[in-house]
């Protein structure tokens, strides 16, 4: 399972990435790495709106964020 | 907390603390706005020598030490930089030209709309505008690329410049500059501009205020949390200047503005431009870099000298209007900002194209 790599890049890029994947897939699993606050809220507020599930895991230097529908 | 409640109670406060910071003795319709009070602090270290400008306004400081302490606390704290450093310091030079033209930053915008000045109806059209054309070359691809972690000492310094700032101004070595006419005279006491500061660095570090970010995140996502906190400070601030009778609906004889439509327009919507492409307001970028993000350091001290330009060079509006050198240096803005936001666009594409043509590309940047 490939985990996209949003540490780093500036907003809304994150999202962007994100709402390219939920926009493509329709439903299943998106794995994203993240590195800020900023970014982990607005991804999981995105993904909310769509109807995704949202779960949360620390990692050493961001956050691992799944998201499921 | 619920995030809604959390945005919507920051941007109140926000409201509350602005009016409260002009009653105490900031500029009318300027009790914070974060363009002006680099200016005035890029004026009180002398970087320019426009002697209406210059003070060290400890409210910056205040932002800075509230953000930073909070990040640390909630263990948010983390060191970043080095995407697109030197675009980011070109970016926040041209953005402070633009806001110094309308004379406001986004929050200031806001301020002076709650206060009635109508002037800046037109410079929230010229936002929308230039956070338009920016989520335009967004949509294309355009990216600062990918900051990498760096050093935790790299963290430090931003916060520590500006309590070195703080203590200048407590020192008042002769080399420091305080205004004693116009904007850069009216201060609220120290403690009460510190404390404010303090405030809503804190506020704006946990509900990720951004006042760019609320319009661009409408216009990609049809996502309205961000305008929560946008209407909430209109809301408050409205209020609040009706009770103490500073409100005055209508275009002329605005305080600290000029009624020069075009120009009110076009300053803002290269600042919205601007900011779209660095990820947000200059508020976010000083809580940003107070997070611990060194691009966004990089980006405030562009906005310093952007300041110390556009008064050195004559560039700022004042009440009388926008000086002939400054709608040039709008209209320069906009080509090199223009030229930054096409040439990355066009780059990331060919790089990508390249990248599909050849396989076994070595990965040696």
């Amino acid at each position: 399972m490939e985990i996209k790599d949003a540490r780093g890049l500036a907003c809304p890029e994150p999202v962007l990435m994100v709402k390219g994947e939920i926009d493509k897939l329709g439903s299943g699993i998106i794995k994203v790495l993240v590195n800020t606050v900023a970014a982990k809220e607005n991804i999981s507020r995105l993904a909310k709106n769509q109807k995704w599930s949202v779960a949360i895991t620390e990692e050493e230097d961001g956050w691992l964020i799944t998201l499921t529908k | 907390m619920n995030n809604k409640v959390l945005i919507i109670i920051t941007g109140a406060i926000v409201g509350a603390l602005a009016v409260l910071l002009v009653i105490s003795g900031n500029p009318p319709n300027m009790g914070m706005c974060i363009a002006c009070f680099l200016r005035d602090v890029s004026g009180g270290l002398g970087l320019h020598r426009a002697n209406t400008v210059q003070y060290i306004r400890p409210e910056i400081t205040g932002l800075v030490i509230g953000a930073f302490t909070t990040s640390v606390i909630t263990r948010e704290f983390r060191v970043w930089g080095g995407s697109s450093t030197f675009t980011r310091f070109i970016l926040g030079f041209f953005v402070m030209v633009g806001m110094l033209v309308f004379l406001g930053c986004p929050l200031r915008m806001i301020l002076r709309l709650s206060a009635g000045d109508l002037n800046a109806l037109v410079g929230l059209v010229g936002l929308i505008a230039g956070v338009v054309l920016g989520t335009v070359f967004l949509r294309k691809g355009f990216t600062l690329g990918q900051a990498v972690i760096q050093n935790k000492s790299n963290g430090y310094l931003f916060p520590a410049m500006f309590l070195a700032f703080l203590v200048l101004l407590l020192a008042a070595p002769s080399f420091v500059f305080f205004s004693e006419q116009g904007p850069g005279s009216m201060r609220a006491p120290l403690f009460i501009s510190l404390g404010a500061g303090i405030i809503i660095g804190v506020l704006a570090q946990r509900s990720r205020l951004c006042l760019i970010g609320g319009l661009r995140d409408l216009i990609l996502f049809k996502e309205f949390y961000m305008l929560y906190g946008f209407i909430a400070i209109l809301f408050v601030a409205l209020a609040g200047n009706i009770i103490v009778g500073y409100f005055n609906l209508g275009f002329a004889g605005q305080p600290i503005a000029h009624n020069d439509g075009v120009w009110n327009f076009l300053g803002m919507a290269l600042g919205g431009f601007g900011c779209v492409l660095l990820g947000g307001c200059p508020l976010r970028q000083l809580i940003a870099a107070s997070e611990g993000n060194t691009d966004s350091a990089v980006t405030i001290t562009g906005l310093l000298l952007g300041a110390a330009f556009a008064h050195n060079y004559g560039l700022a509006a004042s009440p009388k209007g926008v000086p002939m050198a400054g709608q040039a240096a709008v209209v320069i803005g906009f080509v090199v900002v223009m030229c930054i936001a096409f040439f990355n666009v066009y780059y990331n594409v060919k790089a990508r194209k390249s990248s599909r043509r050849e396989v076994a590309v070595s990965d040696g940047n």
